[in-house]
């Protein structure tokens, strides 16, 4: 693994990129592709510069939580695919992806993106859950930024497959026009402090080198929905501040992407 | 009744048949089977006389002994640095060999090379099973610092440098970059940071289109007049 | 009690609409995408890297590994638990005795090439798809090997020799009433080019030695259509300008 540390934080304090990008540009090209896998309900597969995340929805039908009775579930997860980068090994979940995973699942449930009421068949007995896999294709940095949007295009995707009404079992191969009951959209954007500059969409090299970073999902209203700190060092409240305003800044520049290529 | 099947420049897959007779001589990356000539690699032809060989378009670095190459150091032992060559196979720094003033016995090593800190090293052994050597101690041999390192496909190192230099020489001149290209496909650019995007990206699209002719014009067109 | 035409019309030694690709994945040495049909294929090539566990190393030559994994959104059916499974392992132990006669890892002892294989989306054939993009992916990582392999099911339906069983044929007593009750053989196979050998070879259903033997040849000629796409793919490349 090349690191060039040195020279990325030296540049960063000068507001400058090894690849001349601006500290808050993300990479070229971004693509968003939907329905890349007939068996998923809904999938997507999202490139931002290098690196390539896929996502996909499954729906089924089980028995609601006692505490959530008249409600349906979701559930998020996230593996690093040795395919995707030679740091990866074969094995179950890290603690990488699981933070991934737990970011955005965050960034979901609490932004109440998805109307879970409406997902619910019979009160007590039966309701859809949504399970979203997020699925590295090649890691070249911003798996937080890439998987979210990935995350979010496979769930606009999404229709519902059909119900036999007799059997009440699922015809996985049949789908209806139902799309998944939406109600926002929340984006994630991860802003990372190298050499005390804020930086947006980092290549795997800049990654190794930040002091703090923190994602931060937000509709488009500007509400927050979840947040997550890392890496070693501290943050001051007036970081969290600028943090803020530039991550909602690029949100609403992730989100216009989103909903463009989707029409198309 | 020999006859040859593919023509100079050709670019040809693993198992694909090159000549059929006696009369053609199996090269590098190349072997003979059932009367036939194949390619054992992808790459690209290459006819001399009546020897065919394959230069390949891709493939595993393979340490030889005298080249120079990037190195990274990963761990410190008694006797030296242990350094990682990009490679299955790490190499091995002695302490006799990493400087040409004398390292006394209770110096601490990790002074001299951190872990983490990359070197221009030279191979200078390597054994049957790719236990590997090498040494600082020589002009042109030392520590990085500052700059940036690029990784690039090792066959392509060639075509990096050119003939007698050429392309390399092309490269630094436009970009008034310093450029050390490791045998084993890492290369240290230090310049501007524009001047360095401008390198690595010239870098890049020699590896991309080493297979093409001309490809000196197309890099001198591509750098421009600056 | 017959199978006249194929569900989808094609001919008996016709495969699926296929679309391959290599060099898909940047970070890999190798990688390519093999479609056929409604299965697809994504392989990656890392190494020659060093091998651990240690006592797997081979001091005489490098060793290969295969991986297979499909997504766990990839089966027709309800969601997969994500993780490694028997069928899984046993799967990549195949594929890799399957590429191993061809790959010549002689120059890297104690190392290890791994090549990893995920599915994004399945209808039959899975195992064959991931051989044809591993082989692609092998190749475009300049690992030394003698030739290519490609793979493909070949099988007996009913009363038809095809090439290519997709889902509706490999369980075609549910889905065309004339075959109640009759078997269907399923037989991947993968087969080095040059020498029409094969590499892989199993087998379940029912089926005679003499229709057996047919399968396999017709086998072995209709991979013809998948070699000459692993070629176009690893050549398209580095076409000059």
């Amino acid at each position: 693994m090349i690191a060039n540390k040195e020279t990325i934080m030296m540049l960063a304090a000068q507001g400058k990129r090894l690849d001349t990008r601006k500290l808050t540009d993300y990479r070229q090209p971004i693509v968003i592709e939907t329905n890349i896998s007939w068996t998923a309900e809904g999938s997507a597969k999202v490139q931002i510069g290098n690196t390539t995340v896929m996502a996909g929805v499954k729906l089924s039908i089980e028995k609601p939580y006692n505490d959530t009775s008249d409600q349906g579930g979701i559930m998020i997860n996230a593996e690093l695919l040795p395919l995707s980068s030679e740091e990866y090994e074969p094995g179950p979940p890290g603690i990488k992806a699981i933070e991934l995973a737990r970011v955005i699942d965050r960034g979901i449930r609490e932004a109440k993106a998805i109307d879970l009421h409406a997902l619910c068949i019979t009160p007590g007995e039966k309701a859809w859950f949504v399970i979203i896999d997020i699925i590295t294709i090649n890691d070249a940095g911003n798996l937080f930024d890439v998987a979210g949007l990935a995350a979010m295009a496979a769930l606009k995707a999404a229709r519902f497959p059909v119900v036999n009404e007799e059997t009440g079992s699922i015809d996985y191969k049949n789908r209806t026009d139902k799309p998944i009951p939406l109600t926002k959209e929340p984006i994630s954007v991860t802003v990372y402090k190298v050499n005390g500059a804020l930086m947006i969409d980092p290549t795997v090299e800049e990654e190794n080198s930040y002091e703090a970073r923190l994602t931060i999902a937000s509709d488009n209203d500007g509400t927050i929905s979840a947040m997550q700190k890392g890496g070693k060092m501290p943050l001051t409240v007036e970081e969290v501040g600028q943090m803020i305003d530039l991550a909602l800044e690029r949100s609403s520049f992730l989100r216009e992407e989103l909903n463009h290529q989707l029409k198309n | 009744m020999s006859e040859i099947l593919v023509k100079e420049r050709d670019i040809v897959i693993p198992g694909e048949a090159l000549a059929e007779g006696l009369d053609y001589l199996p090269g590098d990356n190349t072997y003979r089977e059932n009367n036939q000539i194949y390619s054992k690699v992808l790459g690209l032809v290459n006819i001399s006389g009546r020897v065919l060989k394959i230069t390949p378009l891709a493939g595993p670095y393979v340490l030889k002994v005298g080249d120079k190459i990037i190195a990274k150091v990963i761990d410190i032992a008694m006797s030296g640095w242990r350094v990682d060559t990009n490679t299955a196979y790490s190499a091995m720094l002695n302490v006799k060999d990493a400087s040409m003033r004398f390292i006394k016995k209770e110096e601490d090593l990790s002074k001299i090379l951190a872990i983490g800190d990359h070197v221009v090293v030279k191979i200078i052994n390597v054994t049957s099973q790719n236990l590997i050597d090498v040494t600082m101690k020589e002009p042109g041999l030392h520590k990085i610092s500052g700059g940036r390192i690029v990784k690039i496909n090792s066959q392509k190192v060639p075509r990096v440098i050119g003939k007698q230099g050429s392309m390399i020489s092309l490269i630094k001149t436009k970009t008034a970059c310093e450029i050390t290209v490791g045998q084993n496909g890492l290369v240290w650019i230090t310049g501007t940071p524009e001047g360095e995007f401008l390198a690595e990206r010239a870098i890049k699209l020699v590896e991309e289109k080493s297979h093409l002719e001309g490809l000196t014009d197309k890099i001198e067109k591509f750098l421009g007049g600056n | 009690m017959v199978y006249r035409k194929r569900f989808d019309g094609r001919t008996d030694e016709e495969l699926r609409p296929m679309e391959v690709k290599a060099n898909v994945i940047p970070n890999a040495a190798g990688s390519a995408s093999f479609k056929i049909g409604k299965t697809w294929a994504i392989a990656a090539v890392y190494g020659p890297r060093e091998l651990y566990p240690k006592f797997l190393q081979d001091p005489k030559k490098g060793l290969l590994r295969c991986h297979y994994n499909m997504l766990p959104f990839s089966g027709s059916g309800e969601r997969m638990r994500p993780g490694t499974s028997r069928r899984g392992q046993e799967i990549a132990m195949v594929m890799t005795k399957a590429l191993e006669p061809v790959v010549d890892l002689s120059a890297f002892p104690n190392a290890v090439v791994d090549v990893f294989v995920e599915l994004p989306q399945t209808d039959a054939g899975t195992r064959c798809a991931a051989i044809s993009a591993a082989s692609i992916a092998l190749a475009e990582a300049g690992i030394p090997m003698k030739d290519m392999v490609s793979a493909v099911a070949v099988g007996k339906v009913d009363n038809k020799i095809v090439a290519d069983l997709d889902y509706m044929e490999e369980h075609v007593d549910e889905f065309n009433p004339e075959s109640k009750g009759q078997p269907v053989s399923d037989i991947p196979i993968a087969v080095i080019h040059n020498t029409k050998e094969l590499t892989l070879l199993q087998m379940d259903g029912e089926i005679s030695k003499d229709d057996l033997l047919s399968a396999l040849r017709l086998g072995q000629k209709a991979i013809e259509q998948i070699y000459q796409l692993q070629k176009k793919a690893l050549k398209e490349r580095f076409v000059k300008e």
